[in-house]
């Protein structure tokens, strides 16, 4: 675990980083494949949707699951002749529980169906689960989810703009919640999980949830850009990189705590209650808190990055920080330069900032870490004393 | 939200230690140690049903939701079902949840839509009780919502007063049951109003078809319908049970509730949204309860006109029918043409009879029809296994975090599950006292909702320790990383829990079904995690930090600096070891001026 701290030591200071803006036209084509796919498959596949949105009765009950389960409780239902009965669905749950879907029914057709699967199953009625569900309340739990997704969108796009007193950062982290989301139904729509209103529960809660992380990488990187354009050392998006890197452990921690919960429900609903909302619950927060992890890291602070820059302010500060480059590099040419130690550690570009500099005067002091040999032996140009730095 | 002074932890502990014993102390007084459970986790059934109008136009108000809710709730309970629990919800719904094993009836009781018309009786026939078939003991088209609480299962008495076998007018007898409306001519009801009373007369059978009236066709007028010979050769071979349609606009064979009378009766001259209001009361010099009621402008337009046309039809045929979703409630006799809007129907009524007379009319003048969106019936182990899976599931999720987090910060693991600890023990004791105080139920979804936020409260905790981290690692003390790295990580902690709740009470506020009781535990954990992370986590960091076991970053403590990948914590007293502050970095590049 130390070793992990010494990475998370290392992101801190810069030393090791990846380039997230720089390889942001990967990560973006990426996201907009996983997009496309998720399209794709929703309108080619369509979800599976639950009994919940179909209308009709569902019946569970426990039984022993054995090879005749199926065509027994398909014959018995079928005898009993319910009007409007269809062809009754007959699915068994982990070797003990068997359920059966019908449409929907007359209220004391009900009754003499449940009767029928109980005398089958051996159980008194009472122990048949049912549940009956009107064509229309799926539709209203759609309709209403749909509902508070867009009210949440507009008061999260307002909350987060006057927190970072920025809209840029709400248009970014919107656009990363909506790729979530789907990604998420999408995820649903190809592999054909069962949609009920356990999962539209499960994709509202992503919202939080995703934009959670993405509020805290975003954090971050207002911290790393206060009054940047006040000097010229580096670019928004070299600070945003930065803030990425070291906010990375922080995502994936959060990410990994708040996926164990979720997974052991997950593993409880799936193998000791075989079906129900949990799993249903918890299959759509685990799909959309991993998507989410990776937008905050890979997406939202990139998109930021990219509406930024377009600010002239941002394309001046590009500007200067570029000119600057030029003449580090022309000095650089001598072969004494060492501009470049821990560059073996690097899989990003060399301009990789260290630390975000701001002009606020809080600006983090260095690291108070003597110099280990990483550089090869060679003398390291060294920082001078704030008084004698220029603004 | 108060933060806690860094010089005095110990105060804000003390301030949690406080309300955590309040919250134990009124647990203690009111001697409430369990949540309440949701019908999900104990067994029992919940019907959801939604309002829509009539017509089909505009929504459901608020006032005629709560005037279904109270009518339903009448109705649950009078099918004798103990301590069943009815809301609404989101403006169109009206949940009822039932606990423990259900007859189906209940569901058919609740959940039809109700409608009421008055209907002009053209003949009645008393009937041998009829054993329904045992297969459709009822047609789904006339549901029968009973209005009447019903102390047992006894099943209602005919609510046309007959006498046994003889008819003679103006003797009411009560049915057996003595739960009939024996309405009679009340002659010596004074009437508060001026109003002429519609009595409830006792109806005459006749056997044999009322006398025609010469209009055959009704031309549109329900008044002026008179029912054919394949009508009346249909309603001689109709038995009680048989299928109806509740058509206004067509005669129905109707029986009452006890299935001992049929009832030929014509198109419905009017609605129950012709009623404005009905209610119950003994009048002020009177000792009888009475129904009063009271219609609309148009509504009592109608009622003169249709109460002029039966009154001329003479005694015994002068009766309309109060026609709940077909089955016939009420046969009260007109005598005079009632003009006013007002009327009032009397008889030796009982004080719930009158009641649930009323009722059924208030509900009748509801424009309200409902549908059954959700049944749902969950037996009582299913009940008792989901309960242990979701608790297993949160004890699981719980001890991978904790594990997690000893294993990436060691001692400050410590701090986590005494943080954890804090904050299940406020949810534990908030979740059981909203139960007494709100009502608040804890369903399948809020336990899920609960564990889902184990996750959340520990991020709080790892947004506070990685800052911590950094500050350390940016060459601070430990002592003053505690505080400087809490400053900045509060903003963070503040802003990303708001998003939670804002999520938490939109869903709450705009969505439907269980989804509410998810959002609940989720806005309520998140809010029990801010106060746990200000009022405890902090403090308790603040106060380790002073142990020699934390503030020398000993090699478990999970601030020990080689674990954090600092040479040497800053700080650490070993006064040899103390690094010079060398502000050297080694991938800086040199900036303008060193050139």
């Amino acid at each position: 675990m130390s070793k992990l701290g010494q990475i998370g030591a290392k992101l801190h200071r810069g030393e090791v980083s990846y380039d997230f803006i720089g390889h942001r036209k990967f990560w973006f084509g990426l996201s907009i494949a996983l997009v496309v796919i998720s399209l794709g498959g929703l309108f080619a596949r369509g979800l599976a949707l639950g009994i919940e949105f179909r209308g009709g009765v569902e019946y569970e009950a426990k039984v022993k699951v054995t090879d005749a389960t199926v065509q027994d409780f398909g014959d018995v239902v079928k005898a009993t002749n319910a009007k409007g009965l269809g062809d009754p669905v007959v699915t068994t749950i982990n070797n003990d529980k068997v359920r059966v879907q019908t449409k929907p029914l007359e209220q004391n057709d009900i009754g003499r169906v449940r009767d029928a699967i109980a005398k089958e199953a051996g159980v008194p009625s009472e122990q048949v689960t049912s549940q009956q569900i009107g064509a229309s309340w799926g539709q209203q739990i759609a309709d209403k989810a749909i509902v508070a997704l867009i009210v949440f969108l507009v008061l999260v796009f307002a909350v987060i703009w006057l927190y970072f007193r920025e809209a840029k950062a709400s248009m970014a982290a919107i656009i990363a919640l909506i790729h979530d989301v789907t990604i998420t139904v999408g995820v649903y729509a190809l592999i054909g999980f069962d949609v009920t209103p356990a999962t539209v529960i499960g994709v509202l809660t992503i919202l939080g949830y995703s934009l959670y992380d993405t509020v805290v990488v975003f954090d971050k990187v207002r911290e790393n850009t206060r009054g940047i354009t006040g000097s010229n050392r580096f670019t928004y998006s070299d600070a945003t990189n930065l803030a990425v890197n070291q906010t990375v452990v922080r995502s994936i921690n959060t990410t990994v705590t708040a996926l164990l919960p979720v997974g052991a429900i997950l593993v409880v609903g799936t193998v000791v209650l075989g079906t129900g909302p949990l799993k249903d619950l918890s299959l759509a927060l685990f799909v959309g808190i991993a998507v989410g992890a990776y937008s905050s890291i890979f997406i939202a602070p990139s998109l930021l990055a990219v509406f930024k820059e377009r600010e002239p302010g941002m394309q001046a500060l590009s500007k200067r920080v570029a000119s600057k480059k030029a003449q580090v590099a022309a000095a650089a040419a001598a072969p004494a330069a060492v501009a470049t130690a821990g560059a073996a550690s690097r899989t990003a570009v060399q301009d990789t900032p260290r630390k975000a500099e701001r002009a606020t005067g809080s600006a983090p002091t260095p690291s108070a870490r003597p110099m280990k040999a990483a550089a090869a032996g060679r003398p390291q140009p060294t920082r001078k004393p704030r008084s004698k730095r220029g603004k | 939200m108060a933060t806690s002074s860094p010089t005095r932890p110990g105060r804000s502990l003390i301030a949690l230690a406080v309300v955590v014993v309040l919250l134990f102390g009124i647990m203690a007084l009111t001697k409430t140690w369990k949540p309440k459970l949701g019908l999900d986790l104990r067994g029992g059934t919940t019907i959801t049903l939604t309002a829509s109008t009539l017509d089909g136009s505009g929504k459901v108000t608020a006032d005629q939701l709560n005037e279904a809710k109270n009518i339903i709730g009448q109705r649950v309970n009078g099918a004798g079902v103990a301590e069943s629990d009815i809301t609404t919800s989101g403006g169109t719904h009206i949940n009822v949840a039932v606990p423990g094993a259900t007859k189906e009836s209940l569901v058919e009781q609740v959940g039809q839509t109700a409608l009421l018309y008055f209907r002009i009786v053209y003949s009645a026939d008393q009937v041998a009780p009829a054993t329904p078939p045992s297969t459709t003991p009822k047609p789904s088209t006339t549901p029968k919502p009973s209005t009447t609480p019903k102390p047992s299962t006894t099943p209602k008495a005919s609510t046309t007063p007959k006498p046994s076998a003889t008819v003679k007018p103006g003797t009411p007898s009560a049915t057996p049951k003595g739960r009939g409306w024996s309405s009679v001519l009340a002659d010596a009801t004074p009437t508060p109003s001026a109003t002429p009373k519609p009595s409830a007369a006792p109806s005459s059978a006749p056997s044999t078809p009322a006398a025609t009236p010469s209009t055959p066709a009704t031309n549109g007028d329900p008044l002026k319908y008179t029912p054919d010979a394949a009508t009346q050769a249909g309603f001689a071979a109709y038995k009680c049970g048989d299928k109806q349609s509740d058509s206004p606009s067509q005669p129905l064979f109707s029986c009452d509730r006890n299935k001992q009378y049929k009832y030929l009766l014509g198109p419905a001259i009017m609605a129950g949204t012709d009623l404005s209001d009905a209610s119950a009361g003994i009048p002020q010099n009177g000792l009888q309860w009475q129904v009063n009621l009271k219609f609309t402008g148009a509504g009592g337009d109608k009622f003169l006109k249709a109460t002029t046309a039966i009154s001329q039809r003479g005694q015994g045929q002068n009766l309309f029918a109060i026609v709940l979703d077909g089955e016939t409630i009420s046969t009260p006799s007109v005598n005079n043409p009632i003009p006013g809007g007002q009327a009032e129907i009397t008889g030796t009524f009982t004080e719930s009879e009158a009641r649930d007379l009323a009722n059924v009319l208030k509900y009748g003048s509801l424009p309200v029809k409902f549908d059954i969106s959700s049944v749902e019936t969950v037996s009582p182990q299913l009940g008792g296994d989901q309960l242990s899976a979701g608790i297993w599931a949160g004890l699981i999720g719980l001890g991978l975090v904790v594990l997690f987090c000893f294993l990436y910060y060691r001692g400050l693991g410590l701090v986590v599950v005494l943080s954890l600890g804090a904050a299940g023990v406020l949810t534990g004791s908030l979740v059981i006292l909203l139960g007494k105080a709100i009502g608040f139920t804890l369903t399948l979804a809020g336990i899920a909702g609960l564990i889902v936020a184990v996750g959340i409260t520990a991020d709080s905790f790892i947004i506070y320790f990685e800052r911590l981290r950094d500050e350390v690692r940016e060459g601070r003390s430990l002592r003053s990383s505690v505080e400087t790295g809490w400053a900045r990580a509060k903003h963070t902690i503040i802003a990303a829990d708001s998003i939670s709740l804002l999520a938490a009470i939109v869903l709450y506020v705009l969505a439907i079904g269980s989804v509410r009781g998810f959002a609940f535990t989720l806005g309520l954990t998140t809010l029990i995690d801010l106060v746990v992370v200000f009022l405890f986590t902090k403090p308790v960091v603040t106060l380790l930090a002073r142990t020699d076991f934390f503030g020398h970053g000993h090699k478990l403590s999970g601030l020990d600096p080689e674990h954090l990948g600092v040479e040497r914590l800053p700080g650490q007293t070993k006064p040899s070891a103390r690094p010079a502050r060398k502000p050297k970095t080694p991938t800086r590049k040199p900036v303008g001026g060193e050139i």
